[in-house]
């Protein structure tokens, strides 16, 4: 209802819908569960016996949400733009990357280079593995049990649901990430881009494109 | 249980999953056991995560990168049999598949 009109004045206690006219959502007042009190006591424990400090896990958690889609969009645009960087990633993805200058930790990392003959896309059927040292938080709906189930199965149906549509003649290879490495897709570099910089071809590769359920956008 | 040596693995060999079902924490998908494929890749040695997620000593096991045709994984039901799908699998769940079994 707009705010100011006749409705409002005559319904001064409707408080189910906000003046935009979107419904107000419940306060979450549920009480924690078994995993969300042990997080609490363990936590809390930690830094009662001087393991680590409050300060420390926030710092922690800063970095966490720093990292972001753009580190690895970084990568690809080298990659696109430097042949020996871009062998030397396929070899070996874990130093390629550390050489970078990204902080990332202990991941083991494998990249796939996606070709007019094949299209690379990743999903961890077993939990919700992603390359978050560098990608950041992986999407909601990579850990959902309909894309973890269904992209083993059916990759092409999935795929044409995120609006890619390969053409005939493409191979589509899945990677379930079930264990100790994780996976990034080097997109294709898209038409007429030659001579772009890095930085400006790194706006190009999206998260999804990182996953293989998008391509890079074209130009 | 048999302990395979490193060198036993090497890429473009064809290996079978084992079909066993055993309980607690296992990193070999259900819909892979007793399905065949070809090594892509060696990788590892990697503590096996079924020991490290009960705090047990962990013994390094190579890991192996599978490649599976989807014709293998999903039968006739395949969206697309040419399709492959890859996926890790410890040294443990695997045997070797000789060229001349039948």
């Amino acid at each position: 209802m707009p705010i100011g009109s006749k409705g409002c004045q005559t319904m001064p206690h409707d408080h189910t819908h906000s003046p935009s006219g979107h419904p107000y959502r419940k306060d979450d007042d549920v009480p924690l569960n078994y995993w969300q009190t042990l997080e609490i006591a363990v936590r809390e424990l930690l830094i009662e016996k001087g393991v680590t400090t409050a300060t420390e896990i926030a710092a922690q958690i800063d970095a966490m949400d720093a990292r972001s889609p753009a580190n690895g969009a970084a990568v690809v645009a080298r990659a696109w733009s430097d042949p020996a960087f871009y062998d030397q990633l396929l070899a070996d993805a874990t130093t390629a990357t550390r050489d970078m200058g990204f902080d990332i930790g202990p991941m083991k990392l494998i990249a796939v280079a996606n070709t007019p003959q094949l299209h690379n896309i990743v999903v961890c059927t077993l939990c919700s593995c992603y390359p978050r040292n560098l990608l950041g938080l992986p999407p909601d709906w990579y850990k959902s049990r309909a894309y973890r189930a269904r992209t083993v199965k059916e990759p092409r149906k999935v795929l044409a649901e995120f609006g890619v549509t390969l053409p005939a003649g493409t191979q589509v290879r899945v990677h379930d990430s079930t264990a100790d490495m994780r996976y990034i897709v080097i997109p294709q570099r898209p038409a007429q881009t030659d001579g772009m910089s890095q930085q400006t071809l790194a706006q190009l590769v999206t998260r999804d494109s990182m996953i293989g359920t998008g391509l890079a956008k074209t130009v | 249980m048999v302990r395979l040596q490193v060198t036993e693995w090497q890429s473009g060999a064809e290996v079978r999953v084992k079909h066993m079902m055993p309980p607690g924490h296992i990193r070999t998908p259900s819909y892979l056991r007793g399905k065949t494929g070809t090594i892509e890749r060696v990788l590892g040695p990697f503590p096996n995560p079924e020991d490290l997620a009960y705090g047990h000593k962990a013994p390094a096991l190579p890991l192996l990168r599978v490649t599976f045709s989807m014709r293998e994984v999903w039968g006739d039901t395949a969206e697309q049999p040419d399709d492959t799908l890859e996926a890790e699998i410890y040294a443990h769940w695997l045997e070797r598949v000789s060229d001349d079994a039948t």
